[in-house]
């Protein structure tokens, strides 16, 4: 039986695994399917975590959050997993994409979320194949060459200049009339010479062949748009992972709003004694860094007397 | 302890001709290549002798990555005897591999 599982290795995974088991846990397990670091992995450049400072970039900022969250025991468990169970003694069943499971007195779900789909015609047939939410990882298969950004968010602005570098040009495509992204990379994409603002317009439709895409028709204000890129970028916001709470029924097992984003209060407590959620996965979570590690850090700190007080009434 | 290989245009063609072949295309920038790279690891472990596990580093291999349509990183493309029968987009769980790959020996 395990102290507590965290579900999930971003900042808030990693950070509870660090306060758990540096505050006296002896048996913490962190589930995270592959190396450990979160979506952050695929940010460009991060301007926003404190006392870090110069360019740096998502992957530079986690490399040594591993090494150092586990230095106190944490033990990282290379798989998925697919459900957790609360039985009726209080405990938790984490059941695991390989067919086994773990039983915790405790869990720190810190799932995450995961990038929306826009939800024009052709999204889902061509991503990957020219459709993307990454522009880290795939800008530099456009080098030289035009692409469109879906979205007006600072996800989307940040990662319009981040592609400006490497492309010819960059076409924001955003609904509204104004962005609601930081003022500063507001001012930063105003600047850049080769970002083109297509305003108050919606995508219709992403087209091309069996090589990928070829271009997008997009809805204007002064009628329908063809821009001829081979590359379209989508930040158009993020869908929580909450999965792994779902009962069979679709129901979850502790409290959720309308968005599907877990219910807490300050001490990250669910509605359900010992489980626990941190991270982008919680209702109003501002989906930055040092939140979600913050968030770990607290439901760790108010994990470890849960436990403690378990253990206490189960000896008696 | 059994390894990926780390393949060229010179020898691609040759490594996947023959049998079952797992080759991720990736980039060392690329935050979901780097967050799968301890899964591909472990299958080359697990499939040794069975399937070959394979890397293409797309930003050195780029006449790879084009002759396969890949314009999204980590792309995995599953091979029988060379021919290109499944394609996974994005990081996925060592056990999405695994079962692609099973369901091709």
């Amino acid at each position: 039986m395990l102290d507590c599982a965290i579900i999930g290795g971003g900042p808030a995974g990693l950070t509870a695994g660090l306060y758990t088991t540096r505050g006296g846990l002896a048996n913490v397990t962190m589930f995270e399917k592959g190396m450990p670091g979160g979506q952050i992995t695929g940010s460009s450049e991060i301007e926003n975590y404190p006392g870090v400072t110069g360019e740096i970039t998502g992957m530079d900022l986690m490399m040594p959050w591993p090494e150092q969250c586990q230095r106190f025991g944490l033990k990282h468990a290379m798989v998925e997993v697919m459900k957790v169970d609360h039985n009726d003694d209080g405990s938790f069943t984490i059941h695991k994409g390989d067919g086994t499971s773990e039983d915790a007195l405790s869990v720190i779900i810190a799932t995450g979320s995961t990038p929306k789909r826009a939800g024009f015609k052709g999204e889902d047939e061509l991503f990957g194949k020219g459709v993307s939410t990454c522009a880290t990882c795939d800008g530099f298969f456009y080098k030289g060459k035009e692409v469109a950004v879906i979205g007006g968010g600072d996800t989307a602005l940040e990662e319009a200049v981040y592609l400006s570098n490497i492309c010819s040009k960059v076409y924001i495509v955003h609904r509204r009339e104004t962005f609601r992204a930081a003022p500063n990379t507001i001012k930063r994409v105003m600047d850049t010479e080769n970002i083109e603002l297509i305003l108050n317009a919606t995508p219709e439709e992403v087209y091309g062949d069996k090589m990928g895409v070829n271009g997008i028709k997009i809805n204007t204000p002064e009628g329908l748009l063809d821009l001829q890129v081979p590359g379209v970028f989508t930040f158009v916001g993020m869908n929580v992972n909450n999965d792994v709470l779902k009962k069979e029924d679709g129901t979850f097992i502790c409290d959720v709003n309308e968005a599907g984003e877990v219910i807490v209060n300050l001490r990250m407590r669910t509605s359900v004694p010992g489980l626990y959620a941190a991270g982008d996965i919680r209702i109003d979570a501002p989906k930055q860094v040092v939140a979600a590690a913050g968030d770990g850090a607290v439901a760790a700190v108010n994990v470890i007397p849960y436990v403690d007080e378990v253990k206490n009434s189960r000896e008696k | 302890m059994a390894k990926y290989i780390e393949s060229t245009s010179a020898d691609f063609d040759a490594t996947i001709a023959e049998g079952v072949s797992m080759v991720d295309f990736l980039a060392p920038w690329c935050g979901p290549c780097r967050m799968i790279a301890p899964v591909v690891e472990e299958l080359a472990e697990d499939f040794d002798g069975k399937a070959k596990i394979v890397k293409v580093n797309t930003d050195e291999e780029q006449d790879i990555a084009v002759k396969y349509g890949v314009r999204s990183i980590p792309t995995i493309i599953f091979f029988k005897d060379g021919v290109q029968v499944d394609t996974m987009v994005g990081a996925a769980s060592k056990d999405a591999f695994a079962a692609k790959i099973n369901g091709l020996l």
